[in-house]
């Protein structure tokens, strides 16, 4: 199969790989870049645990092609927090319990993560809209939905010390 | 073989640690120790592996139920640049022997089909490529002609089959791969004098795991010592993963297995022996490291992990005073083509058939019958969530037929807290229990009166809400026996399912522990090191957690039966007692005190009643570590500090030999009431929850916290079970629920806002702290709490819920038949 150059900036970085044009986005970022964060759930865009951000905007990277996203911009989970320095949403998900076997959490956070960058201050409709098409089979829900709740306070938190 | 003809007595408990203490860590809410790295996206699961010189696998599955393979041509996918093998079932089997099998006598399974596939998505040959990719490129050139057979879907139907339609024809001329018949207590007698007999034909569908990450597999051999080395999420595998090396056909020491992170189990990663198997042979055979990791659809149709599916004629008999006094059986289970754990499940359910109530004769026929579908395999509950499942919906027909409130009939017919420990009819112990306290909190909790009149309120405005109660068992830290006592001939009647760990303290004082089994979405590292901290009054964050391979393993079962935390606990105590010893003989020395007289203190050993007569642990194991000259020349006392201890399970003896008693093989009881309110709209059959509460009692608990999240999780398994999930085989045996979207798991629609999750602790008088297990609960109580509500909602039309999954076409339908019955 002939291979195509693509130029992709994941979490701020530059990539330039030769690939085939069949390459999913999600084998890409895994595979080629070693950005294992990025779980893949079922690779036919029902489960919601590959979601990474495009151009910003809440991507299944298993229903994306990697040459689709020539010249853009991914964010995957590895963009959010370090350990010791973690984003106000991974906090609030250790806090509340928001993860067992943490398979499907990147894909939850990075859905979150949009979610607060258009609206800061969502309220409880707003995120179960955010993270409703994505499975979890461990923690029935409740304490992810928690969590973005308490994240949200927590980010409020965070501007008025600011 | 070991066997008694009588019941043993109870074994006096082994229990070290009692129940009650001040305990500083242990009961907390401590964030679990697991959670940084797998929120940064820094958890390694089995695709996270990578090799240098690694090549991909893909396989090519039957799209046959069952057919013989008349010829495959690999050719055409051979030639394919960049695939280096394209093999088939001979092939691998010229390499390996059949899997390993707990069935007795055996059936026998491989990882790749030879001759004849006998289910939809049966393996029939693998491709090697340089990508994986390119092996699925390869697997479309793949040319092979079946002759199909007869087709067997039904398991009734099933035990008639004959000729070809008959799976494995040299286990005898039939598709009945066991049947058996026990009977404990006065049964005969029981139903004879009975008052009422209640009846129901209930029917327990076949769904499962689904762990959002698949089965996986990343395996490399080396030709010069001849030795695998096998990267997998499987669960089991200082436990049994040494059949894995007869398989390949090596010694066991000639096959590491290295555990990595699960991404969800729920039983379904205990036994993945046939993607390990096919992977580490594909690499000796290559050559090269090898990875296979299952797509979901591979994972779906294929995994061996298919639950329980099950078709009960049950009989509950009550005396005239409304108390339940007999429970007669019969079922048959679809068992699928493969038999790889044979009727354990069925030992399973033998555990806790009678429920929390005082039922004295219990009677129960198993027909396990072969049909074209994927196997069985393990899924939260293992058999018993579909006996507490019979049990509470004969108990709501009694409720129904008899007029009386489904709260009190239960409570009326409890195992009072007096009574344990208590031995049913099967003979499994119950430990201990208080179940009238569990199901006094839920009522509370739950406002069960308030929402009574509300109920009566809604009812005259024509809206159907519904009142769900079961009040179930979950039976915890299996014991091996379940796994053969049912067979004809015992087989392998193996009776260890220890868990060992190892402790070392660092020169520095720091300390590691090595697990011998696995993460798989449950808190094991969290688990050990709060005991631990407790043990030794040290912080957590001086602990770290490290899971043993099995080159450097000690006996491990790991989790499953809802048993680990009870066993790491009581591994934890015992290497943590010998830590202690040899602490105070190197703080003895240093502080010149009697080692009788000293005592762990925050981080530091110390004389009792000395005040700031202590040395830290830093201290201690630097002195220990590397001046052997300064303390006292003793061969007794070595260098360093470390500890290995194997806990053995705590309470287990032998079935007889006439299985009129099965003994005590699953006795550290849980106990759960849940209580769901539903409204059902009677026009479109969808049920809507209004609240839910969920009382369990799982003894001492360690960290109340993460076990609200078992249950949660759990109840949102068991609210898919009752109400969406099925693995659904046509009349062709094909599966046609073999995707994301048309097998239906919950999205945080289809779940209650808020499960309403309280405790009773009851501490077990057999396991350290009286801790019990708790990780399968959720999914083994809500199923029948919800057909509870559902009918209770529908009361008024007559509705009865006997078949699960209850999807809203179902519910419609039994709506419409109930509607018409009564114009």
């Amino acid at each position: 199969m002939v291979k195509q150059i693509v130029t992709v900036t994941v979490n701020g970085a530059r990539h330039q790989r030769e690939i085939e044009p069949r390459m999913l986005l999600s084998d890409f970022i895994r595979h080629e870049l070693s950005l294992t964060g990025t779980h893949v759930g079922c690779e036919h865009g029902v489960c919601g645990t590959c979601t990474v951000l495009v151009d910003g905007v809440a991507t299944r990277s298993c229903l994306c092609l990697a040459v689709q996203a020539d010249g853009l911009s991914v964010e995957t989970v590895e963009s959010l927090g370090k350990i010791g320095a973690l984003h106000p949403l991974q906090q609030a998900f250790w806090e509340k319990h928001g993860l067992q076997c943490g398979f499907c959490t990147p894909g939850m956070l990075m859905c979150l993560a949009e979610l607060l960058r258009t609206n800061p201050n969502p309220d409880r409709e707003a995120i179960v809209e955010a993270i409703g098409g994505n499975l979890c089979r461990c923690t029935g829900y409740q304490n992810i939905i928690a969590a973005a709740e308490y994240a949200v306070e927590l980010l409020s938190a965070r501007k008025e010390a600011a | 073989m070991n066997t008694v003809t009588k019941s043993a007595p109870i074994p006096p408990s082994r229990q070290r640690e009692k129940p009650g203490q001040a305990l500083k860590w242990i009961g907390t809410n401590m964030k679990r120790v697991e959670d940084p790295r797998l929120l940064t996206g820094q958890g390694r699961y089995i695709d996270d592996v990578d090799l240098p010189n690694m090549l991909h696998a893909a396989v090519l599955r039957s799209p046959h139920a069952h057919a013989r393979i008349k010829s495959i041509d690999v050719s055409a996918a051979a030639a394919l640049p960049g695939v280096v093998k394209v093999l088939t079932g001979a092939d691998i089997a010229a390499s390996t022997n059949a899997l390993p099998c707990f069935a007795n006598p055996p059936v026998e399974q491989r990882c790749v089909a030879v001759g004849r596939v006998r289910h939809v998505g049966e393996p029939v040959v693998v491709a090697v490529a340089e990508s994986r990719y390119v092996a699925e490129d390869a697997l479309d050139r793949v040319v092979i002609e079946f002759e199909e057979l007869p087709v067997v879907v039904d398991p009734e139907k099933a035990i008639q089959s004959s000729g070809d339609a008959v799976l494995h024809p040299e286990r005898g001329a039939t598709n009945i791969a066991i049947q058996r018949h026990f009977a404990f207590g006065p049964v005969e007698q029981d139903f004879a004098n009975a008052a009422k007999i209640i009846r129901r034909r209930l029917c327990w569908p076949r769904s499962g795991a689904q762990p959002l990450e698949t089965v996986g597999a990343v395996a490399e051999y080396e030709s010069g010592s001849g030795k695998f080395t096998v990267h997998i999420n499987s669960s089991m595998y200082n436990y049994v993963g040494w059949t894995m090396a007869l398989s390949l056909g090596v010694p066991a020491h000639k096959l590491n297995i290295v555990p990595v992170l699960a991404g969800g189990s729920f039983g379904s990663k205990l036994f993945v022996h046939k993607v390990g198997v096919l992977t580490a042979a594909l690499a000796r055979i290559c050559g090269r490291p090898v990875k296979y990791i299952e797509d979901r659809i591979d994972n779906i149709m294929a995994c061996d992990n298919h639950g329980s599916d099950r078709i009960y004629d049950a009989e509950l008999a009550l005396d005239a005073d409304n108390r339940m006094i007999g429970l007669r059986c019969k079922v048959i289970d679809d068992y699928g083509a493969y038999f790889q754990f044979g009727i354990g499940h069925h030992g399973n359910a033998l555990s806790q058939i009678v429920g929390p109530y005082k039922i004295r004769s219990v009677d129960l026929s198993i027909t396990a019958v072969f049909t074209n579908k994927c196997q069985q395999g393990a899924y939260r509950g293992f058999g018993s969530e579909v006996s507490n499942f019979v049990i509470e919906r004969l108990a709501d027909a009694a409720v129904d037929e008899l007029g009386v409130d489904p709260a009190e009939f239960r409570r009326k017919n409890f195992i009072q807290p007096e009574d344990f420990p208590y031995k049913i009819p099967t003979g499994n112990l119950y430990d201990s229990g208080n179940y009238g306290a569990v199901l006094d909190e839920a009522l509370r909790m739950l406002d069960y009166q308030g929402w009574r009149k509300k109920q009566a309120e809604y009812r005259k405005q024509g809206r159907y809400i519904g009142i769900g109660v079961a009040t179930c068992q979950e039976r915890s830290v299996f014991s091996a026996t379940e796994f053969w006592m049912l067979n004809e001939e015992a087989g392998f009647a193996l009776t260890s399912s220890p868990e060992g760990v190892s402790i070392k303290v660092d020169p520095l004082g720091k300390v590691v522990v090595s697990l011998n089994a696995p993460f798989w979405g449950n808190s094991p590292e969290t688990m050990a090191t709060m005991i631990l901290a407790e043990q030794l009054k040290i912080d957590p964050s001086d602990i770290s957690v490290v899971y043993s391979d099995t080159d450097h393993g000690l006996a491990g079962t790991g989790p499953g039966g809802s048993r680990y935390t009870v066993m790491v606990a009581g591994a934890v105590v015992g290497a943590a007692g010998m830590i202690k010893e040899k602490l105070f003989r190197v703080a003895g020395h240093m502080l010149e005190a009697s080692p009788g007289d000293l005592e762990m203190r925050d981080g530091k050993v110390g004389v009792k009643g000395a005040p700031g007569l202590e040395k830290t642990i830093a201290e201690i194991a630097m002195h220990a570590h590397f001046f052997r000259l300064s303390m006292p020349d003793d061969p007794t006392l070595t260098s360093g500090i470390d500890a290995a201890y194997t806990y053995d399970h705590p309470l287990t003896t032998l079935p007889s030999d006439d299985r009129s008693d099965l003994g005590i093989f699953y006795p550290i009881m849980g106990h759960m009431c849940h209580m769901p309110v539903v409204e059902v709209d009677p026009g479109t059959g969808q049920v809507k929850f209004l609240d839910y509460v969920a009382v369990h009692d799982c003894g001492t608990m360690v960290n109340p916290m993460t076990l609200a999240g078992h249950v949660r999780g759990g109840t949102a398994q068991g609210i898919g079970t009752a109400l969406y999930e099925q693995y659904y085989y046509d009349d062709s045996g094909q599966l046609l629920t073999a995707s994301y979207a048309d097998y239906l798991i919950p999205t945080l629609f289809e779940v209650p806002a808020n499960v309403r999750v309280g405790h009773v602790e009851t501490p077990s008088p057999f396991t350290e702290y009286g801790i019990k297990g708790g990780g399968e609960g959720g999914r083994m109580g809500a199923p029948p709490a919800i057909c509870s509500a559902i009918e209770d909602a529908l009361r008024p039309l007559g509705v009865k819920v006997d078949a699960l999954p209850i999807t809203p076409r179902k519910l419609r339908t039994l709506i419409r038949e109930a509607q018409t019955r009564a114009a």
